[in-house]
């Protein structure tokens, strides 16, 4: 948690900065006004209460360093959400560095041993694509959801994360491009894999026990 | 033209969910779906995915939103807004 960024608020005396108003007003009344709605923001991303936590003291404190930079345009909630976004994001990209590789192949490499496995040498569909049944229905069977969310779980751990940003919270493309530090054809390329992969999954664990008619 | 292949296709296929097809792209993609039942099958699958996961994604949402964060998570960020605010020359550590 070391963050040797200096403070540069002109104020030597706290009660100078206290008696000044600010338009984003005071850090406490952050906490209490938006505390809750930043960490109920984080945890839904992070997922982890411990790691959230520190998302809503880092955005805070960061904050606080640039409230003279908050222009009262948006609202106090919707800076402090902006922020935060930025702490959710330095997340994820520290746990991108701590395990940067999830496959021995590497990160040029990402399609390959996946689609070694799915597609046959004429690049054909090794598995035969099996029907998952109504949409509307499936997308209703708790059990479904439940698959999907251990299918999630089981991508390599970098590929998730990808994953849970993207396509289950929706965040831009550009937004997660940007802040990962990736090309958009890498990003294209893991989304693709770890499509494959929950298709996969899915397919085995789902449809084995549901929809045996339909398979033909 | 060369006709694409299941796993060209299947690129094709996850790709135009992030970005726009080129029409050679798009032609190359319909004439293999044409023809080829799994790949439709597999458009399938990834549309009921995508719309599996928002959901996924709403409810972990709707869960987070009753999430309080605790007295003592509460009192360490007061604690750390206080010394930043009124130490802010002194160094952290």
């Amino acid at each position: 948690m070391a963050d040797n960024r200096r403070v540069s608020l002109a104020a030597a005396d706290p009660k100078d900065v206290r008696l000044k108003t600010h338009p984003a007003g005071e850090p406490e009344q952050w906490l209490d006004d938006h505390g809750t709605a930043l960490y109920s923001f984080a945890l839904a991303r992070i997922r982890d209460e411990h790691l959230a936590e520190e998302a809503v003291q880092e955005t805070l404190l960061a904050a606080l360093e640039s409230r003279e930079r908050f222009s009262g345009a948006a609202s106090v909630r919707t800076w402090l959400i902006g922020i935060l976004k930025h702490k959710i994001m330095d997340h994820f990209r520290r746990a991108s560095r701590e395990a940067p590789l999830d496959d021995p192949a590497g990160c040029d490499d990402l399609d390959e041993g996946a689609s070694d496995e799915m597609f046959a040498a004429d690049g054909h569909w090794r598995d035969r694509m099996a029907d998952w049944g109504d949409p509307q229905e499936t997308l209703e069977r708790s059990q479904f959801m439940a698959i999907l969310q251990r299918c999630l779980d089981a991508l390599p751990p970098r590929l998730a994360r990808l994953f849970w940003l993207r396509e289950v919270m929706e965040e831009d493309s550009e937004i997660i491009c940007k802040e990962l530090a990736i090309t958009p054809t890498n990003l294209w390329t893991m989304l693709h894999r770890g499509r494959l992969g929950l298709r996969q999954c899915l397919d085995r664990n789902w449809v084995g026990n549901v929809t045996i008619a339909a398979r033909g | 033209m060369k006709m694409l292949t299941c796993k060209d296709a299947s690129h094709l296929i996850s790709e135009r969910l992030e970005r726009p097809l080129g029409f050679q792209e798009r032609w190359g993609l319909r004439m293999h779906l044409w023809i080829c039942v799994s790949c439709r099958q597999f458009v399938r699958q990834l549309t009921l995915m995508r719309l599996a996961l928002r959901k996924l994604g709403e409810r972990a949402k709707a869960d987070a939103a009753g999430a309080e964060l605790s007295p003592e998570a509460r009192e360490r960020i007061r604690k750390a807004l206080a010394e930043r605010g009124g130490h802010e020359n002194e160094h952290e550590h």
